[in-house]
């Protein structure tokens, strides 16, 4: 039971979504169909989930007066005021206008972008320890780095401005990105894909079991 | 409340909430911290109404109670093994009964690798082979020579880049040169993605920046 049918289940689904690939027709096709509706709401309940456990551990914690309770209070109350803000407005509740609308723009979108914008910071004291040219390889790093970075501000085709059009700062990472870059990006896509697809074959011929847990 | 006085609310709370963010930058502090819960509890809400509305509500409310009976496919109930499905994950939460849970993540995990299975292997592997196996001068034979050189340099860059991944033969003699220039071709595309990549947060944290000095203190025109 718990550990057999969960086998038999990844392996069904896995073949379905296979054999659908290369006989999209009667009945894998409908299948396919019936499996993506269950996917989506699946889907949205490990969300919900997540979210319910969030909210589960922060009650624990604050029940506990354990360390830093206070800020589990303020999680849940902005967690209770989105979801009660959300599902008042129905189904158009991301229209601009709405209360989520508001939320979002004026909270949740300048505390996401502003914990992205921090990274830049410390991209910038780790390219500092990182980037010393202590060979060849690390280098070609430095340098590959430098001159996307340089291209891809005003500032660089002003600093090339002596050179040709077609070798100024700009075109030159514009051809990094486009052809040394494309080889090792694909490389590396080629190499992962690879991985997936045998991972793939090892979960649902069964071999690979770990995401059962223990017992 | 007028819409003027609330334009004001939402300007100083989001500068309050962005430079709360920054402060992190001083040393962890009460201040970031309440931003950070705050981010958890809306990131968690946001989430959660959204998914409800955009896959429980369309996919299965629709299909079971909105949607009329002439108007639904013949297979409509079959949505009910997929709310199943859904139930059985979120006992989870329930200690006693959470085993249970497995059952939906191998559904997840099985259609995820029989997905992946399949289309990676048909746009990640043969479609970039397909495109790296090109004629090095154009198609029509016209193409300028920076474009025959990058040619060269995807072709030749991606085989020896795969080489270096082929760990099953030792890395010595041309097989081993063949691999060191893969390495370089490597450090290229670390190099250029980190370029980007600091490119993008420089463009998120001039966004920010803008917003405080332009919309919040009016400073810039």
């Amino acid at each position: 039971m718990r550990r057999d049918i969960p086998l038999l289940i990844t392996g069904i689904a896995g073949v379905v979504f296979i054999v659908q690939y290369f006989i999209p027709h009667f009945p894998f096709n409908r299948f396919s169909n019936w499996f993506s509706d269950w996917f989506s709401i699946v889907a949205a309940c490990a969300i919900w989930l997540g979210a319910l456990n969030l909210f589960k551990l922060s009650l624990e914690k604050i029940h506990a007066r354990r360390e830093g309770w206070g800020y589990a209070v303020i999680t849940i109350v902005c967690f209770l005021l989105m979801t009660v803000v959300g599902f008042s407005e129905g189904r158009d509740y991301s229209k601009v206008g709405t209360g989520f609308d508001w939320l979002y723009n004026y909270v949740y979108s300048p505390l996401s972008s502003t914990m992205f914008a921090i990274l830049a910071f410390f991209v910038a004291s780790a390219s500092y320890r990182a980037f010393r040219a202590r060979n060849f390889e690390a280098t070609l790093l430095l340098i590959a780095a430098f001159l996307v970075m340089l291209g891809r501000v005003p500032i660089g085709d002003l600093l090339s401005g002596f050179m040709p059009p077609g070798m100024r700062l700009s075109q030159l990472a514009t051809w990094i990105m486009q052809f040394p870059n494309t080889a090792g990006q694909r490389a590396i896509l080629i190499g992962i894909s690879l991985g997936i697809v045998s991972s793939s074959l090892r979960l649902i011929l069964g071999i690979e079991r770990s995401y059962l847990g223990g017992d | 409340m007028e819409s003027g006085l609330m334009h004001h609310v939402a300007l100083w709370l989001a500068a309050f909430l962005t430079l709360g963010i920054f402060s992190f930058l001083y040393r962890d502090n009460t201040w970031y911290k309440v931003c950070e819960a705050i981010f958890v509890g809306i990131s968690a809400g946001y989430w959660f109404v959204a998914y409800f509305w955009d896959n429980l509500y369309t996919k299965f409310w629709v299909g079971v109670w909105v949607t009329p009976m002439a108007d639904r496919p013949d297979d409509w109930y079959v949505l009910y093994v997929g709310a199943a499905l859904g139930i059985l994950m979120l006992l989870r939460l329930v200690p006693k009964v959470g085993w249970i849970s497995r059952w939906p993540l191998a559904f997840i995990v099985g259609a995820t690798a029989g997905l992946y299975l399949v289309t990676y292997f048909a746009s990640n592997v043969m479609l970039q082979i397909e495109d790296t196996v090109r004629p090095i001068f154009g198609a029509e034979n016209d193409a300028p020579i920076y474009e025959i050189i990058g040619n060269i340099v995807v072709a030749v860059g991606t085989f020896t880049g795969l080489i270096y991944f082929f760990f099953s033969k030792e890395h010595r003699g041309a097989f081993g040169r063949a691999a060191k220039v893969g390495i370089f071709f490597l450090m290229i595309t670390f190099g250029a993605s980190f370029g980007y990549t600091v490119m993008s947060r420089m463009s998120l944290l001039i966004g920010r920046m803008d917003f405080l000095f332009s919309d919040w203190l009016k400073l810039i025109k």
